[in-house]
């Protein structure tokens, strides 16, 4: 079973949902950055996802936009990604890690390559956010050889038939978007999700876990309420990244948010 | 989607699943609208009565020889100053016929930004300009016509601040706004439909470029010359002349301050196979994928990428790429306003740089350049570069 699949069987039976806690890898510097992902971990995350940081990132808001500037600043490269990816597994065997990225970070070191490394430093799933349905079979073949879990996004604009493509190409969950946008801190949270979640559902997609705008432990509350199988909460962790007591604040905040993730 | 968007390996539709509805929708109003009567008159009474084509073809009386006569397609002559008009005006109709009414544009040299915000004007739609903040800088002129015209300039203070990260900004601010909004991408880079979109109403240059030689000169040119940034008045002029195999294409890279460094924006000669801002191309990047930043003396071919169409012809073979340096494009800026009273964009400057060059063997050749803008935007820097 995949790590997962173990995660949402684990937390049923705990009647909660999880918790995904995201960080830019590198960012501000490797050292910094492997704390605050062993705070992410500490602090209760379920699952870590973690940014491998591109020059040109479309779908991100400006806190994570910042996160890849100073990542790339300090001189993050893609091998170095794979490395604290594979201490962070060392650490901690049993927790999901999923990669988020961009395709040509794949495409520059060959799309097997990338994924068979991603693979050998303990990632389970990888999310390419300029890989819509539309383009997404040759990503598919590729994460299967690998052994990864491919996770696709699906948002409430995303029509039936492109669900059922998400259905049969994804796997681990589907990475379901809050509002229409880029990632970012959001105060309130606009959740019309029930037709997605069906949608999913009859498609036969792996569970919706929703992000985009998860910044508040209400949030949280609002999405399990919805029927979510997890959230994941991103530019309102990377935002503490630059501030004093960084990975204690990093950790406080992801415990604050797992407590919310009750039935 | 109707269509796949490949040129070959390249094009493609690499953006969020979030605005897959949106290409979705775009591709759909395009097919539709190229069949629609009512959309081609309209269209083309805007081209004829408002922007004012045909262009004409200009034959060089003292560049150029006996032997090798020169001929400029005058698109510095198009109402707002640059092809970037044609283009723009059929995406306007387009994004009426949608029932938008919020346009969105990224400029570089901001003639794409001039051109959105004279459709802006005249369709009464709102619109918004993201152009980089060391682009607001530099072309400081085509700001203010912008904002005169009524639009928003927005300044990208992100990565290189330049016309990449406006395009990142533009994308961004699409993803959330696509349902009252259209995004009108200024060349033939970008997301499938754009690449297909964009050509199909920039051929008009070709088109009338190919009868009027013919008109003029009884046969075909031996070469059509065009300058390439994201490729967009490269592509509208080489389109009606890819089938006719004795005509030579060759699109003109910026090659900056030289090839041999990194200070230059030659995507096609210098770049490898990557996916930038929706479509799978030809990019200037390091060994992680990550895009670099280019030069170029032209705001206009300051450009990471390229159209995925400019990669596949070169793919294929169908169109040779060239480099010319910034100096090479200013000596010839320079000597057209001499020669022939005609101050052209930087941009076009590399376009005729090359064609200057190809003519000192003063063989028996017709060459035609897209002489693709004009140059008042150019003014304070040539200035400043001339003293």
């Amino acid at each position: 079973m995949s790590r997962y699949a173990e995660m949402f069987q684990r937390l049923a039976q705990r009647n909660e949902a999880a918790f995904g806690a995201f960080l830019m890898l590198g960012d501000p510097d490797p050292l910094t950055s492997a704390a605050h992902l062993d705070a992410c971990a500490n602090g209760g995350a379920d699952m870590i996802e973690v940014g491998i940081p591109f020059s040109d990132p479309i779908a991100d808001g400006p806190v994570i936009q910042a996160a890849s500037v100073r990542a790339l600043a300090a001189g993050a490269r893609v091998d170095d990604a794979f490395a604290r990816i594979a201490e962070l597994r060392a650490k901690h065997p049993a927790i999901p890690i999923g990669i988020l990225t961009y395709a040509n970070l794949l495409m520059a070191r060959g799309e097997a390559r990338f994924m068979a490394d991603a693979k050998a430093a303990g990632t389970d799933s990888i999310l390419i956010a300029d890989v819509p349905s539309l383009e997404a079979e040759p990503y598919a073949k590729w994460a299967k050889e690998a052994d990864l879990d491919l996770v696709m996004i699906a948002a409430t604009n995303t029509a039936p038939d492109k669900l059922a493509t998400i259905a049969r190409l994804s796997s681990g969950y589907t990475y379901c978007v809050a509002r229409a946008g880029v990632t970012g801190v959001r105060d309130a949270l606009e959740l019309d999700h029930a037709s997605l979640f069906a949608g999913l559902a009859e498609a036969g997609a792996p569970p919706p876990v929703l992000g985009f705008g998860i910044s508040t432990p209400e949030h949280v509350r609002a999405a399990v309420v919805s029927g979510v199988a997890g959230v994941i909460s991103g530019s309102a962790i990377v935002r503490l990244v630059t501030e004093e007591d960084s990975t204690a604040k990093i950790e406080a905040f992801v415990r604050e948010m797992k407590a919310a993730t009750a039935r | 989607m109707r269509q796949s968007g490949r040129f070959g390996k390249f094009g493609g539709a690499f953006v969020p699943e979030i605005l897959v509805p949106a290409l979705e929708q775009l591709e759909a109003a395009f097919f539709d609208a190229q069949r629609d009567a009512g959309f081609n008159a309209e269209l083309q009474n805007l081209l004829t009565t408002y922007a004012g084509r045909p262009t004409p073809l200009t034959k060089c009386r003292n560049l150029g020889s006996e032997r090798t006569r020169i001929y400029l397609k005058r698109e510095d002559l198009l109402h707002g100053g640059a092809h970037k008009t044609n283009q723009v005006l059929a995406q306007g109709l387009l994004a009426k016929r949608m029932g938008k009414t919020r346009l969105i544009a990224e400029t570089g040299a901001g003639q794409h930004g001039v051109a959105t915000a004279l459709a802006g004007a005249l369709f009464g739609l709102e619109t918004k300009i993201y152009m980089g903040a060391h682009d607001v800088a530099r072309q400081s002129l085509n700001v203010f016509r912008m904002e005169l015209m009524g639009a928003e300039v927005i300044p990208v203070t992100s990565g290189s601040q330049t016309l990449k990260d406006a395009v990142n900004e533009a994308l961004r601010d699409w993803t959330a706004s696509f349902a009252d909004t259209h995004y009108i991408l200024g060349t033939v880079a970008g997301p499938h439909p754009f690449p297909l979109m964009v050509r199909e109403f920039q051929r008009v240059m070709g088109k009338e470029a190919r009868e009027q030689i013919l008109e003029v000169e009884g046969r075909l040119p031996d070469a059509v010359i065009a300058c390439v940034g994201g490729g967009s008045n490269a592509i509208g002029i080489f389109t009606d002349f890819v089938g006719d195999e004795g005509v030579e294409l060759i699109g003109v890279e910026p090659a900056g301050k030289g090839l041999s460094g990194h200070e230059h924006g030659a995507t096609i000669l210098r770049g490898s196979p990557g996916i930038l801002h929706g479509a799978s191309t030809l990019l200037l990047q390091d060994s992680d994928g990550q895009v670099t930043e280019s030069w170029s003396i032209s705001a206009g071919l300051d450009y990471p990428g390229v159209g995925p169409e400019h990669a596949y012809l070169k793919d294929i073979g169908r169109a040779r790429y060239v480099g010319c340096e910034d100096q090479a494009a200013l000596d010839a800026f320079v000597l057209l306003a001499r020669k022939e009273g005609i101050v052209c964009a930087f941009e076009s400057a590399h376009a005729l740089s090359h064609a200057l060059e190809l003519a000192k063997a003063d063989e028996d050749k017709i060459l035609l350049i897209n002489l693709s803008g004009r140059g008042d935007k150019d003014m304070l820097q040539a200035r400043e570069l001339l003293k």
